[in-house]
Formats: structure tokens, sequence, C-alpha cells
């Protein structure tokens, strides 16, 4: 007995939906099993891990919170990851734009009430938009490989944010602590009336509606899909590469941009030198787990953010690393990058050796 | 070889009993039977998907079969793979090449030979093999350097110097000129004379009478008949393959030409990457009412030809090309395409169509611009394209397994009715398509050929680009021919024969300039004189 696959003869839709299913099925038998290896009661600490997060209304609260930016950056992503562009520089761009933005609330404090935070949205996305850009002129100008350069932006951005915290943007009072002056109440993003929820929540929801429709109904999203599938035949119907890496950096450095900037002027409310629990990479498995299509990233958002809550509970009452988040993210994407193979191909038991 | 000329007669060298091969629900072979004695040349013959390839790459071990058995000499063999095929003295030669353009001759062969080698005797084997069956090669050559006959050369010899008992040969003569297949057809006849069995798949069927001493024909995975292709006619072996009377098609006089609708001028392009080819100085013109044909080998310029005048590689200046008298040389496919001009490129699966997605999205692929309302504020008119789709379904007899499949779900034949259908749809004044009936099985080819003279008849200029002479002969008003990227002059199809094509097609109409290779173009000053050609002459002056 063996065992064969077998090519469908067409890709299985059932099989689209249900693989990210299977993968999380599997990562939470495989994190059973972890837990098992280290001496704790497996069903036990899945409990801790999975459920216990969202059992009270506190937890919820914080599990929107760190859904948001998942959301806004993986519903991006998965724009670029359509087109064939992969773009998993996200922490960069997220990075680039809570620096832009910070801007306003670290240089002119004075600025009004009305004009600052809508001012400090605009430049995060512009500063996401920038960090993006780069990756995108690389590549139309010299072919260059964009998952090395929007990459390695990243460490630029995240040590371009150290020095600034650091050296000029330091705040003169803050007894030397790495850390830009406090954002002003005008400065922050208004919260929707329950615990530290903020109007990030709202634009990752916006951004969902706004990318299906643009993906689903659009000329825009039709040439987005063919140029990622097939670019031979998107320049027969007349549309251009080069623009559309113009247009998918653009979008997904905008999103990852606000994101940002919603994270300085939400839950941070100033600019220090770690800004983000790896909210950029960890939004490449939201993409991925969401089938590269907004509402399912809206979903998968949520998973993410499960994860990332299920790392600190266990942390708290199990005194296990923090890492254990990271690891249950690792196992997760290995395991979808996997099942994905059943969507072109059927499992068989074949008899016989050969 | 020897060995094979003393078996007994009667015997066969291989025979394939009652093979089946199902891939998921599809069988591709139904309880197929072939048997070949030493020194046939057996022809197999069937329409696209008919299974002729799924039974050769059984029998030469690239895959095994889900039923039946496979003799060799009379005895039970299971191939696993094609290392073990060859080494039971299986060759195969398969229409597309598998050669690496940056290596020589003796080092391509080197690479398929089994265990350690020595170039110096090889180039000396390769030279006493060529040599012995009329192929001549040159060792040391870069296969890049040679022309499409020659790399088959290669293919062919490669096989030879392993002593076959069975050579396969999967539609040799495709991509060859009629000079270079009658060569093809000595060698083979020799081969046979010794003793090796040539298995001979090919859709010619006047190559098959011709050359082949019995022929199997296959439809839909079934054998339908074993028949002796010389008692036959080319029709009544169609009509096997078929399994109904192919519709003639109907060739009627056209109205005189009218205005030039589609016109190249002076058009130079240099090679887009090292095995492109560059266009020479490509002046063409099509009127309205006429069916203009470009015949060709394969990889002479017909793709880069078809991308210049489509618009998806632009031309360096507007007036090298005109559409509907418009110059547009400079502007995109979309802009050509709003001239009234209609493409259908060679490709289907990711050129012309997008394989995974439906027939109603690649109706928007080339129809977003054009009109008809498809496309309304940036936001796509969903039961508008479905529409179309359907519409195109039914007027061209696509025939599909459900509503509204993917591209890939389609067969060649049905895929290629669609595109096609697809752009008449929109009725075009210009129609431009590269290789029209290309893998396309004999009842699909018909009807494309019969809408392309229909379309011409209501008063449309179509160019067709194609290496059938015997389609370019059905349809065309005037016959050019296309050389290592120079197009000669299109002359009236009743005042040119296959003699004078193939003659051109070797290169006679070439400038002599560079008729000893393709290295010397910036040298080469254009009579044309484009803003780009003359550039080019001085920097390298």
């Amino acid at each position: 007995m063996r065992l064969q696959l077998q090519v469908r003869s067409q890709p299985s839709r059932a099989m689209t939906a249900l693989s990210p299913v299977i993968a999380i099925a599997l990562t939470v038998c495989v994190g059973g099993v972890i837990f098992a290896a280290r001496g704790l009661d497996p069903l036990h600490a899945l409990y801790v891990y999975f459920v216990e997060p969202v059992t009270t209304m506190w937890s919820i609260e914080e599990l929107i919170v760190k859904a948001a930016p998942l959301v806004l950056i993986g519903a991006g992503l998965a724009v670029c990851f359509r087109a064939n562009l992969w773009n998993i520089g996200a922490e960069g761009q997220f990075t680039a734009g809570a620096i832009a933005g910070g801007a306003i609330p670290v240089m002119a404090p004075d600025l009004g009430p009305w004009v600052s935070l809508p001012l400090m949205l605009a430049l995060g996305m512009l500063g996401g938009m920038a960090w993006a850009a780069v990756p995108a002129l690389l590549r139309n100008r010299f072919g260059t490989n964009e998952i090395l350069t929007s990459l390695m932006l990243v460490y630029v951005a995240q040590y371009l944010l150290d020095w600034l915290v650091r050296g000029p943007w330091r705040d003169p009072h803050g007894f030397n602590f790495p850390k830009t002056v406090a954002f002003q109440d005008w400065h922050l993003l208004p919260t929707l009336g329950f615990g530290r929820v903020h109007l990030g929540a709202v634009f990752a929801v916006i951004a969902v509606v706004v990318l299906f429709v643009l993906m689903s109904r659009t000329l825009k999203g039709f040439e987005i899909r063919v140029s990622g599938d097939a670019p031979r035949a998107a320049g027969f119907g007349g549309f251009s590469r080069p623009r559309t890496v113009w247009f998918c950096f653009g979008l997904a450095g905008a999103l990852a941009g606000l994101a940002g900037i919603c994270e300085a002027a939400g839950p941070i409310g100033q600019l220090q030198p770690h800004i983000s629990p790896g909210y950029g990479f960890t939004a490449i498995i939201v993409a991925f787990l969401g089938r590269l299509n907004p509402i399912g990233v809206l979903l998968a958002g949520i998973v993410l953010a499960i994860s990332y809550l299920g790392g600190e509970a266990v942390q708290v009452e199990l005194g296990l690393s923090d890492k254990t988040a990271k690891v249950f993210q690792g196992v997760l994407l290995f395991f979808i990058l996997a099942c994905d193979t059943l969507i072109r191909y059927r499992v068989r038991w074949v008899a016989g050796r050969r | 070889m020897t060995d094979a000329q003393a078996e007994p007669v009667g015997e066969y060298l291989l025979e394939a009993l009652d093979i089946v091969k199902r891939f998921g629900d599809f069988t591709a072979n139904d309880r197929v039977t072939l048997r070949l004695p030493p020194g046939e040349i057996h022809a197999l013959l069937g329409e696209n998907g008919a299974g002729k390839s799924t039974l050769v790459k059984i029998v030469y071990g690239a895959l095994q079969p889900t039923g039946g058995q496979l003799r060799w000499g009379g005895e039970t063999v299971e191939i696993p793979n094609p290392a073990a095929a060859r080494r039971l003295g299986i060759g195969m030669v398969f229409q597309h090449f598998s050669l690496f353009d940056a290596l020589t001759v003796a080092e391509n062969i080197a690479l398929a030979l089994p265990g350690r080698f020595d170039l110096v005797s090889l180039a000396e084997r390769i030279a006493r093999v060529s040599a012995e069956y009329g192929l001549p090669l040159e060792p040391t050559a870069l296969v890049a350097d040679l022309s499409v006959g020659e790399r088959q050369r290669i293919e062919i010899v490669r096989c030879l110097i392993q002593e076959p008992r069975l050579l396969i040969m999967d539609e040799p003569t495709a991509v060859l000129t009629p000079q270079e297949a009658d060569q093809l057809f000595v060698t083979l006849r020799r081969l046979a004379g010794e003793g090796c069995a040539v298995l001979y798949i090919s859709h010619r069927l006047e190559e098959v009478k011709q050359l082949c001493h019995h022929a199997t024909i296959l439809r839909h995975g079934e054998v339908v008949a074993n028949v002796d292709p010389q008692a036959e006619t080319a029709a009544s072996l169609a009509r096997l393959m078929v399994g109904a009377d192919v519709h003639a098609v109907n060739a009627e006089t056209h109205a005189p030409a009218g205005p030039p609708m589609l016109a190249a001028v002076s058009l130079s392009l240099p090679a887009d990457g090292p095995f492109g080819v560059a266009l020479r100085d490509v002046s063409l013109e099509v009127r309205a009412g006429e069916v203009v044909a470009i015949a060709g080998v394969a990889g002479n310029g017909q793709s880069e030809l078809f991308e210049a005048l489509s618009g998806e590689r632009p031309a360096p200046v507007p007036e090298a090309i005109a559409v509907a008298g418009e110059p547009c040389g400079t502007r995109d496919v979309t802009a050509r395409r709003r001239l009234g001009a209609a493409f259908v490129p060679e490709e289907r699966l990711g050129h012309s169509a997008v394989p995974g997605f439906v027939l109603s999205d690649n109706v928007l692929l080339t129809r977003h611009a054009s009109g008809g309302g498809l496309v309304r504020v940036g936001v796509v008119d969903r039961p508008g394209i479905r529409a179309v789709a359907e519409r195109v379904t039914q007027r061209f007899d696509v025939r599909t397994s459900r509503a509204d499949p993917p591209a890939q779900a389609l067969s060649g034949g049905n895929l290629q009715k669609f595109v096609v259908g697809r752009e008449l749809d929109r009725e075009p004044a210009v129609l431009v398509i590269n290789q029209p009936t290309w893998g396309v099985d004999a009842g699909a080819a018909a009807l494309i050929r019969q809408v392309l003279l229909d379309m011409a008849e209501s008063g449309a200029a179509v160019l067709i680009i194609s290496q059938d002479l015997d389609e370019i002969f059905e349809i065309a008003d005037r016959i050019a021919v296309i050389s290592r990227g120079e197009l000669s002059a299109a002359h009236p199809a009743g005042e040119i024969d296959r003699e004078r094509i193939g003659l051109l097609m070797a290169g006679a109409h070439e400038s002599a300039a560079h008729g000893d290779g393709a290295g010397c173009e910036a040298a080469n000053p254009r009579r044309g004189g484009s803003g780009r050609g003359a550039g080019d002459g001085e920097a390298a002056a």
C-alpha cells in the first residue's frame, strides 16, 4: 500500500474552503502533542490557549484590538498575493506608517485637534505607500525580486524607528527612555465605547468591504487576478504589469501604514522601539488562511488574534514562553500550505509497491 | 537490428494488448490493442484527445497502464520508466524537443546517454551515424544556431545512436519544410528496411498514405479501425478519425478586395532575448474582404510578428503599423481593438485565455474596452459577460460539460472555437489569427476555417499566420512566406505552388546581406530606413 497524489481534473471548490479548517484542526492536534511533551495536560492547555481568550468580555475586546491590524494588513496582502506579487515587507510598511503619522505629535504637537488626527492617518498611509513603492520601483525598473527587497526594507524601517526614538525624537523629559512624548488626547484614535477597541477596527471592516467589491466586481480587480494567474494573457488583454505592480504595492503599503499609525495612536499612544508583535509577518498567514479573499481575511484575522491572546494566556497561567504563539502560527502556516495541495490533488491509497 | 531481421516472419516486435488507462473518471485508452512487426512503419491516427499520446507514453514507460499488458519480442514486459524503455530498444522523438540551446550537439546527446561518456569518441559516433542515415549534423555546433529541422535531426540521431529496434515519432513533420520532410521519409524508410519498427503519429493524412505500411485509428480512446493506408483515401481516413464526414469548406470567390484595413510598413523589431527572432523590414497589406496567409516554419518570427501587430510589443514608430488607415505602431492592444481590430494568438491556455477563469471572465479579457457596455464606471456587468459567453458558446458550437466552465476544462478544439467566437462576436473589421487550427480536431478546424471565410466575405480583412499549407491553400486569397524574420511579397494563391512556398520557407527571398546568419544585424542597413534601424546602424559604426 502506498499513498498517491492524483491530479484533479479541476481545482476542488470544496477543498478551497475546507483546507483552512483542516489546517486549524491539525494545528490544534500538534499543539496538544507539544503541550503533552512539556508535561502539561493537553486538553487543559488547549482550553487555556484557544478557548479561554473568547470567554470573557475583556478578552473579546482585546481580540478585536489585535485582529484590527491583522485584518487591515492581511486584506492588502491578499490583493498583492492574488497578483502574484510577494510583498512580505508589510512589517516595514507598518513601521514606516507609524513613523510618518507619528511625526505630527512629535514635531507639530500644537496643531489643532481637528487637523491633527486626519493628517496623521493620511501621513501614515502615505508613509506605508512610500515604503512599499521602493520594491515596486525596483521590480518595474530592474526586475528585482520583491521578496528580498520588501523583506530587507523591514529592517531598515525598524532601525530608522529605533534611531528616531533614541535620538532626535526622544522625549526630553522621559528619563532617557527610548520613547517619544506621549501623544495628546486629540492625537489618539477615539475608542468605540468598549475597552480599548478603537476606530482602527472600523477601518479594518471598511477595508474588507471595499476590497471585496474591488476584487469581485470591478475591472481593476479582474486586472489584478489576470495579472497574477496568467501574465501573458494579461498583456494580451491590454493590462500593464508595471501598473498592477504599482497599484498592489501602493494599496498594501497604504493599509499596512494605516495599521501602523492606528497602533501608535491607539493602544500604544506614542512611538517606541517595538510597536508591533510581528503583525506584518503574521498577516501573511492571515492572507493565506483567508484564501486571499477579503471576507476570509476578516475571519482569519480573528483566528490569528486568538493565537496572540492564547500565547499570553499560557505564559501567565501555565508558565510557558510567549514564543508559543509563534510556534502555533508557524505550524498553522505549514499546514495551510500543505492542505492546499488537496485543492489540486486527491489522495488515494494504491495497492502494490511501485 | 540484425537480430530483428533474424526473427521469424509473423512474430511481433511490440504488442500492446487491451491497454486501459484511466485518469480519474476519464478513460483515455479503452482496451487498445496494437501490434507491430519489425521493419514496419505503423501510423497512429486520431483527433486530438483520441488517446494517441497516452498510448505512446505507456509504450515509452512515461505512464503506467491501468490495465492490459505489453509484450516485447513475444515476452510480457513491464516498462516502469523511459530508461527501461530505452534499455529494451525503444527510442522516441518528441514533438517538442528537449534540447539545451546553450550546449553543443554532442553535449546534448551525451546528456541522454546512460553512464559515463567520452565526448571525442561520442562525436565520432555521431558523425558516423548521421552520415550513415543521411542526417548531416556537426557535433560541435551550438544548438541555438541550428534550424528546427536540424534540431529534430539531433533528437533522431540521439535515438539512433542507441540502436533502437522501435522508433516512436510524435508529429515529426509539423515543424519541417516540405523538403526537410521528404528527407526525413528517406531516413525512416531506410531504418525500416534494416528491420527497425517505426510508430508514426501524425495528423497529415497524405503523409501517412505516402509513408506508412499500416495504420491504427483511435477515436475516443478506442481503436476504430486497422487499415492499409495505401488502400484508403485521405477523405476516408479522415472519416474514420472523426466518425462522420468532415464538413468540406466552402470557398467561393470573394468580392474584389476593398481598402487596406491592416498594414505594416517597413516594420523592424530587435530580437526579444537571445533566442528570439528579429523582424526585418516587414511590409504587408491586408484589404477589406480578403484572406491573406503567412506561411512559414515555426520559429521564424511568426509570434514576434503577431505580437507586433497586436500591440503587445509596440513598434518603434507609429507609422510602422496602421489599422483602418490609422497609424498605431506605438499604441497598445486596447487602442488597436478600439480601431476595430481583433486578435487570436497561437497559445490558447495562458495567452488567449486564462486557464483557471470561467468562460464569461475570459470574455472580459479582450472585450472590456471595446464597447458593448460590459464595464460601466469600472464595474463589470456580470449578466452582460455571461450573455456574451452563452451567445458565443451557442453560435460557435462550443461543447461544454456544464454552464460557464473554466477555460482549462475545454478541449483544444472547443476552446479555440470559443476564443475565435469571442472575437468574431464583436464583428471586427480586422482579424489577425496565429495558427488558427493548431492542435484542433478536424471538425473544429473545418468550422473555424469556414467562419474565417465568411468573415472575409462580409467585408472584414483577415490575416492568418499558419504552418499548415493545406489550410493556407484552402482559404487564402494571397500568400506570403516568413523566414528568419523577413516576409516575402504576398502572391495570389492561384499563382504560387507548394514548391515555390517551400523554397521561400527555406529563405529564398531573404536579402543576401544576412544569408550567412542572423548575427550581422546591426551592420545591415535597412532598406526602409526606419528611425530605430538607422540608429542601430550608427551605433554599430
